[in-house]
């Protein structure tokens, strides 16, 4: 059992959580998911690790209501207890593995979406810890659905903000901003996206146009996360990997979104039974 | 000398009530079927049977004690070589092992020795006397780190949890018994009655379980052993990961392997109303593969109600799968396409699966294995409209220990390099079961646990 020992709805839909789970704590890279099962009748669900505390032994997860499974997470008060929680799983991010010598001189760009954004607050904190020249751009609707902009605003060297509807910020979505950016003179090196896959899609295709390297973070359906069951498989320079071992982080070039999407998909029509029989 | 008494027949579910259901298969024998049967052991000098089993299980001596009626006596018989005798009794090949070498079994049939088992183990579980030995940890006991809550690890802990070690099993899943919980259905073994009960009874000998442990991940074995005081480790990690075709269209929504299919139902509970659990079968399935898991999960298919077709490359006479599975299968009604593979799965507009391409084989000449390898008949390509397809092409061990674990070495095929003991090539790191010798069958695994806690116990011993 694993306790929840804060909550906080940072919007209508988006919790964060910060739970007791002292060996994923000392174990966690900025990158790598872990799994939460709710409840004994709950679906293991995988979560992005958006910060942890290796002597306070906790970790933090943003989870967004979709569906029966994300429900009984939120569900949750504070001082309650997960059934299991899981990890860290998938690799670290890629610039885990790089030397100093090989980070100096980087310009990282991250464009973060929706819920996209909590994972990217560990992995630009991990940089400009480093002294690496970090910038994140922050999309959502409105101005209300932003999340994580005071943690990122202290953890990168440039935070942008966009909204489609202009609320806040630049006014338009964050690949918009990024080739907005470009074009005023600024120069990236590698980009870094996390959110949404179709906004992963047109992350991609903006940084080829803009001859900039990109990572994609795949969200994709799993069952175990570590390699068994083959659910998350994605085609990636044309040969089938698995999002859980192989990633969840890839180069976004080589990645076949629209399957991808299509994949994601697979249990639409039993999770709508599903959450209509549970979700009140 | 009196007319031999025939194998006492064992009470099934009729197959099509059973169809539509996920309750056990067999019933299993009554304490009067279970003395008849015991009766017709011959109680050979040099018993085969004995030798052909993996575990070494005293089989004419727990057979005596059944015909005297004494079950208990029987159960702790099999106790001393077994921890997971109701599994066994109901998994394992019997007639390949045991029940293969029966001498009765040359002229007529064979002692039903699984079943016994198996009623041995169910019927002194219900009984209030306990024949399990207390917890014998004594304090101050080294302590054995077990990778893995299958077969192969609840074996290994057994044996050194008895000998008075402080063993505790690291698992992955959040429930344990690895394959057993997660890829054998509930119509063979159910998981609260049977495993979970045998896995009580593991704990009782004071074997303490870690779920939620993904060693490599959420803690290396170097940690284990460096930070954690565990003077040796047992490598039991199964093999788990899936095996696909390469054909095109294996991406489409509607391909399962098989070990998503059996988990989200097994482990996941998918087929209850009260998990949530997604599972899709669609109206027609296409299992691809001849094995037990093959042939699990058409079972499975066919429950959630789908129309359901074993498609493999061989003939009958090959399928790996045991002969009582597969007849079990065909009395549940599921179509069994020999001699065909599939070559290409079909797309509708949206990228779900329409239909399985096959080509018609034949056999040739025989391969390494000795079976003949069956070759594509030209121009003989056909349609099997499907929903879904469900690989079932066997499993390969999981890189994630070896590549975490400084000097653990592995095999091309990627099993752990391992003798016969179980002693990898790294002191102090033993393995067995199907992490060493890639995907085989429980006993096989619980045999090599076995060897191994032996291997360790002297190790320790001597360090």
């Amino acid at each position: 059992m694993f306790k929840i020992l804060k909550r906080e709805m940072l919007t209508p839909n988006i919790c964060k959580m910060v739970v007791s789970a002292p060996r994923i704590a000392k174990a966690a890279k900025p990158g790598q998911f872990l799994i939460v099962l709710a409840n004994e009748e709950g679906e293991r669900i995988p979560l992005t690790i958006s910060d942890y505390d290796r002597e306070g032994g906790t970790v933090t997860i943003v989870t967004q209501l979709i569906g029966a499974s994300s429900a009984a997470i939120i569900a949750k008060e504070e001082g309650e207890f997960f059934r299991d929680v899981v990890g860290p799983l998938g690799n670290p991010s890629a610039f885990m593995e790089m030397s100093e010598e090989q980070l100096k001189g980087q310009k990282y760009i991250f464009i973060a979406g929706g819920l996209g954004t909590a994972p990217v607050y560990p992995q630009a904190k991990w940089l400009h810890d480093r002294g690496i020249a970090v910038d994140v751009i922050i999309g959502a609707r409105t101005k209300d659905l932003l999340i994580y902009t005071e943690e990122l605003g202290s953890a990168c060297d440039n935070l942008y903000l966009c909204t489609d509807d202009g609320s806040v910020g630049f006014h338009g979505v964050g690949t918009a901003c990024l080739e907005d950016l470009v074009a005023k003179g600024k120069e990236y090196t590698q980009a870094v996206a996390i959110g949404p896959m179709i906004m992963m899609k047109f992350a991609t295709l903006t940084c080829k146009k803009l001859n900039i390297p990109i990572d994609v973070s795949l969200n994709m359906l799993m069952v175990d996360g570590t390699g068994m069951c083959g659910a998350c498989r994605v085609t990636v320079a044309g040969k089938t990997r698995f999002a859980c071992v192989d990633g969840p982080e890839f180069n976004g070039y080589d990645v076949d979104f629209d399957e991808a999407m299509r994949r994601l998909g697979q249990y639409k029509t039993e999770e709508a039974e599903v959450k209509a029989k549970f979700v009140k | 000398m009196a007319e031999r008494i025939p194998r006492v027949p064992v009470r099934e579910q009729d197959p099509k009530v059973r169809a539509h259901n996920f309750e056990e298969v067999c019933f299993g024998y009554d304490l009067q079927e279970a003395m008849l049967e015991a009766s017709r052991c011959l109680h050979c000098k040099n018993p085969r049977c004995v030798t052909a089993c993996p575990v070494s299980i005293k089989i004419p001596e727990f057979i005596a004690k059944v015909k005297e009626g004494d079950i208990q006596g029987a159960a702790a018989v099999i106790g001393e070589d077994s921890s997971l005798p109701a599994v066994c009794g109901r998994v394992c090949p019997q007639e390949t092992q045991c029940e293969g070498s029966c001498i009765l079994g040359i002229k007529g049939e064979s002692v039903a020795i699984g079943k016994l088992e198996r009623f041995v183990a169910d019927h002194s579980a219900e009984s209030d006397e306990t024949t399990r030995p207390a917890a014998t940890v004594t304090p101050g006991a080294k302590k054995v780190a077990v990778i893995g809550s299958g077969p192969a690890g609840l074996a290994c802990a057994s044996d050194l949890a008895k000998w008075g070690y402080d063993v505790t099993i690291f698992e992955a899943l959040h429930r344990p018994g690895g394959v057993l919980e997660y890829g054998i259905p509930e119509f063979r073994l159910p998981k609260d009655a049977v495993l979970k009960r045998e896995i009580n009874e593991v704990k009782a000998l004071g074997v303490k379980i870690e779920t939620d442990v993904i060693i490599g991940r959420t803690v290396t074995i170097d940690s284990l052993m460096d930070n954690e005081g565990f003077e040796a480790v047992f490598v039991g990690t199964g093999a788990g990961l899936p095996k696909f075709m390469g054909i095109p269209g294996e991406n489409l929504n509607g391909v399962f392997s098989a070990n998503e299919f059996l988990t989200r139902n097994n482990l996941m509970k998918a087929f209850r109303e009260d998990y949530l659990t997604p599972i899709h079968a669609g109206k027609k399935c296409c299992v691809v593969g001849g094995g037990n898991v093959a042939m699990d999960a058409a079972r499975t298919a066919l429950r959630l109600g789908a129309d359901t077709s074993i498609i493999y490359r061989r003939t009958e006479v090959e399928l790996p799968a045991r002969k009582e599975e597969v007849h079990h299968a065909k009395e549940e009604g599921i179509d069994f396409q020999m001699l065909t593979n599939p070559v290409e799965i079909l797309a509708d507009e949206n990228g779900w699966v329409r239909a399985l391409k096959c080509i018609r084989m034949e056999l040739g000449e025989p391969d390494e294995s000795g079976r003949r390898s069956p070759v594509p008949i030209p121009g003989s390509e056909f349609e099997i409209p499907t929903e879904t397809v469900i690989m079932a092409l066997g499993t390969a061990p999981n890189p994630l220990i070896v590549k975490t674990t400084n000097g653990l070495e592995a095999t091309r095929r990627g099993g752990l390099v391992a003798d016969e003991e179980g002693r990898t090539t790294r002191e102090g790191i033993f393995a067995g079961g199907d992490a060493v010798t890639g995907a085989a069958t429980v006993i096989l695994a619980m045999g090599a646990g076995r060897k191994a806690a032996k291997a360790i116990d002297e190790y320790l011993k001597s360090k």
